[in-house]
């Protein structure tokens, strides 16, 4: 269970999050939408460790342990797994030899021996079966020379492989084509166990349609100024946020 | 013609990639507690007799030390180089010390070795008993001044192959020594040469007789152990017609807070249809952290591909010494003849290194290979320097140089410094350089995925430099690897 409460958070001097509560259960599913700038990518940021934001207020606990106080890596080791926006590359290292890395990190974390190389090799062939990616982008370098698309595919193979027991899907679904979208958002679902919780933020309700959340919540300014089910995401994608500024006034 | 970039940037200090400088490791720092025979500390032509004298050497060898010496009186030491080499005194220095000087004629067998040396090239990975040796390697030790055991002699000499210290090699095979000591790198060459040529003490020999593959992988290990000295490090390898020899070389020394001088050369002599490959796993003492101590590394090493389509290939892995100078360099003779340098410095806290190559185009149709990964953190400065000559006879010549260079941290500097110099207009140069950072994105995506910093630093560099440690013999890339990460832990906070 992720438990977030009154959280302030800036980049910088400017401050994104003012006041955010919320709570997850295992198993929960919740949207988080929002305009452009609302501070959805800065609380994801948050919540995984990012350096370049700076929390000034309120605290966030992850199965009533106290995540902020943990490193970007402990907090990934617990089980928190981030579906970044726009991943980087790095160049020189293998996608085969960085998944290696990360899940053996793991493993150790959990006092498990690393994985033999036959077993991880296998491993590893079942999951790109599950988000149907190429075994050529495996040797190449982390993300470098991958479309948009398989760059979002590579994250959630990367999240088949981590089997994280929180996740953050920060706008998973853009730059993928329908065919993509569906290959992704169904790999999803596949991998999600009766504990796994997400944050799924999304400007389109056709995500929603494959991820079904359970709470739906709108971010303006900082904060969560609306809370409601699946249909509330229609209504946005219907008549969008004006209505929802102008309940605020 | 010179590129410079310094890692500085203005970025508030949560965001700077360095936060901590923390103290790197250093596996090798110990001293070996051995009965020692060092001379008398100081320099002068009675010094360099007695040198001359302990090693049985024949005349003429002592009067081309003696030349060297009274060359190197009226030279001075060098400047341009991007370090800051402090004043040697040169007189504070001792110029032989001999680890084995306790049996009488210098060990023959592994039983009459002082079981001190044995155990610290033991724990150097470095076993002189055959049968634990790394298979398929033989090697010679050395210890300060002297060769302790040179392994697989035999087994190399039924092939014809000689492999053995120099200071044997001049006692059997003087006539070898006479022709070719001294013929790649004259004494007068630079400073350090002749230096090096008045007082040189042990190294290793090699010699592949015609139409011969060396079966083996050739090494030494060079280990500075006592306080005080110099090390003055002499090889030649001469590879006949037609044949093949692959060779490596590694270095450690002691954590001492005085700088420790190794001056070393090396000469190679390739012939027709011949290739060498010569590697360099460099691990001397760097200083610690405040850049106190660690080994002055001033070596001149060249190869002559005199034959027709000889073949040389330099890769060096440099990760210690205080400070590096070193230009590891080809003469392409013959025509035809093919060079290559392969080269990853890393320099961390204070280190310095000057590094890079030489290739002189003198034969036709020669082609030549420069790869150079510059790896820079803590307040270290890595310079590449390297010299690209296309001679007026060098018809169809060609030189393709990249020259890359990583940065860790806003405090470090990477300098390349290339120099072209071309008599004909056939000839075909390409030259190409970058810089980067590693960014904290890249740091971040890895810590997201659970792996640490200094991991994810590990795995990033080693992509970096993977080129080049690819061109090293299998055993060998797996220690460089590890060495790598090992030399930049602590650099990334």
């Amino acid at each position: 269970m992720l438990e977030i409460k009154n959280l302030h958070a800036k980049v910088g001097d400017k401050e994104i999050l003012r006041g955010i509560n919320l709570t997850i259960k295992d198993g929960e599913i919740h949207a988080l939408m929002g305009t452009n700038g609302a501070g959805k990518s800065t609380l994801s940021n948050v919540i995984v460790g990012n350096p370049s934001y700076e929390v000034t207020e309120g605290s966030i606990t992850f199965n009533g342990q106290d995540l902020l106080s943990m490193s970007p890596e402990e907090r990934a080791q617990k089980g928190v797994f981030m579906s970044f926006q726009a991943p980087v590359e790095i160049p020189g290292v293998s996608m085969t030899n960085f998944m290696r890395a990360a899940v053996n990190a793991r493993r150790e974390a959990q006092g498990k021996e690393p994985l033999k190389s036959t077993d991880f090799l296998k491993v590893m062939r079942e999951k790109r079966k599950l988000v149907e990616i190429d075994q050529k982008l495996m040797n190449r370098s982390v993300n470098e020379g991958f479309s948009g698309g398989e760059r979002k595919r590579n994250e959630i193979f990367q999240m088949a492989m981590l089997e994280p027991t929180f996740c953050i899907l920060d706008e998973t679904d853009s730059g993928l084509d329908v065919d993509a979208l569906r290959i992704v958002a169904e790999g999803f679902n596949k991998l999600r166990t009766a504990e796994t919780s997400a944050i799924v933020i999304t400007h389109y309700q056709r995500l929603l349609d494959y991820i079904r959340p359970d709470f739906v919540h709108v971010l303006i300014d900082g904060k969560i100024v609306k809370t409601g089910t699946a249909d509330l995401a229609r209504l946005i994608e219907e008549k969008g946020f004006d209505w929802i500024k102008e309940e605020l006034v | 013609m010179s590129e410079q970039e310094n890692g500085q940037q203005n970025k508030p200090e949560k965001n700077e990639l360095v936060r901590r400088i923390a103290e790197k490791k250093y596996e090798f720092g110990f001293t070996t507690d051995v009965h020692t025979e060092i001379i008398e500390k100081g320099l002068n032509e009675e010094v360099i007799r007695l040198i001359s004298k302990k090693k049985d050497e024949p005349d003429w060898l002592l009067q081309f030390r003696l030349e060297a010496y009274r060359y190197w009186l009226t030279q001075v030491q060098p400047t341009w180089g991007h370090v800051h080499l402090p004043e040697i005194d040169y007189q504070a220095i001792s110029y032989y010390a001999d680890p084995t000087a306790k049996s009488k004629k210098g060990p023959q067998s592994v039983e009459e070795i002082d079981p001190e040396l044995m155990k610290t090239f033991d724990k150097l990975g470095i076993p002189l008993e055959e049968r634990l040796a790394l298979s398929g390697t033989a090697v010679d030790a050395v210890m300060d001044s002297v060769s302790v055991k040179t392994t697989f002699k035999e087994k190399l000499s039924e092939k014809g192959i000689i492999f053995c210290s120099i200071s044997e090699a001049v006692k059997n095979y003087p006539d070898l020594v006479k022709q070719y000591l001294g013929s790649v790198v004259p004494p007068k060459d630079n400073y350090f040469a002749a230096l090096n040529s008045a007082v040189f003490s042990d190294g290793s020999f090699v010699y592949i007789p015609k139409n011969t593959r060396c079966p083996m992988e050739l090494s030494t290990y060079f280990r500075i152990n006592a306080r005080n000295t110099g090390q003055f490090e002499r090889t030649l390898i001469v590879c006949d017609e037609g044949s093949y020899v692959s060779y490596l070389e590694g270095c450690t020394a002691p954590m001492r807070d005085e700088n420790q001088l190794h001056a070393a050369i090396v000469e190679i002599v390739v012939m027709d249809h011949a290739e060498v490959k010569y590697s360099t796993v460099q691990n001397w003492y760097p200083g610690d952290a405040e850049g106190r101590g660690g080994v002055l590394n001033l070596v001149t090493k060249r190869g002559d591909l005199r034959g027709v389509n000889s073949k040389l290939s330099w890769t060096q892995v440099e990760t210690g010494s205080a400070i590096t100078w070193k230009y590891p360099s080809c003469v392409l003779r013959g025509d035809n003849s093919q060079a290559e340098f392969y080269s990853v410095a890393v320099t961390n806290h204070y280190q310095e290194a000057d590094t890079g190559t030489k290739m002189i185009h003198l034969g036709k149709n020669t082609r030549s290979t420069i790869i150079s990964k510059g790896i820079s953190a803590g307040k270290s400065q890595n310079s590449y320097r390297g010299l690209v000559r296309i001679g007026k006879q060098a018809d169809g010549a060609r030189n393709y140089s990249s020259c890359d260079s990583l940065l860790l941290g806003s405090q470090c500097g990477a300098h390349t410094f290339p120099y072209m110099d071309i008599h004909n207009n056939s000839a075909t140069v390409e030259h190409e350089a970058t810089t980067s950072k590693i960014n904290e994105d890249q740091l971040f995506y890895c810590n997201q995925r659970g792996i640490s910093t200094e991991e994810a630093v590990g795995l990033i560099v080693n992509g970096y430099a993977k080129e080049v440690i690819n061109k090293l013999p299998m055993e060998f890339a797996v220690e460089a690897q590890k060495l790598l990460s090992v030399s930049l832990e602590g650099t990334v906070g």
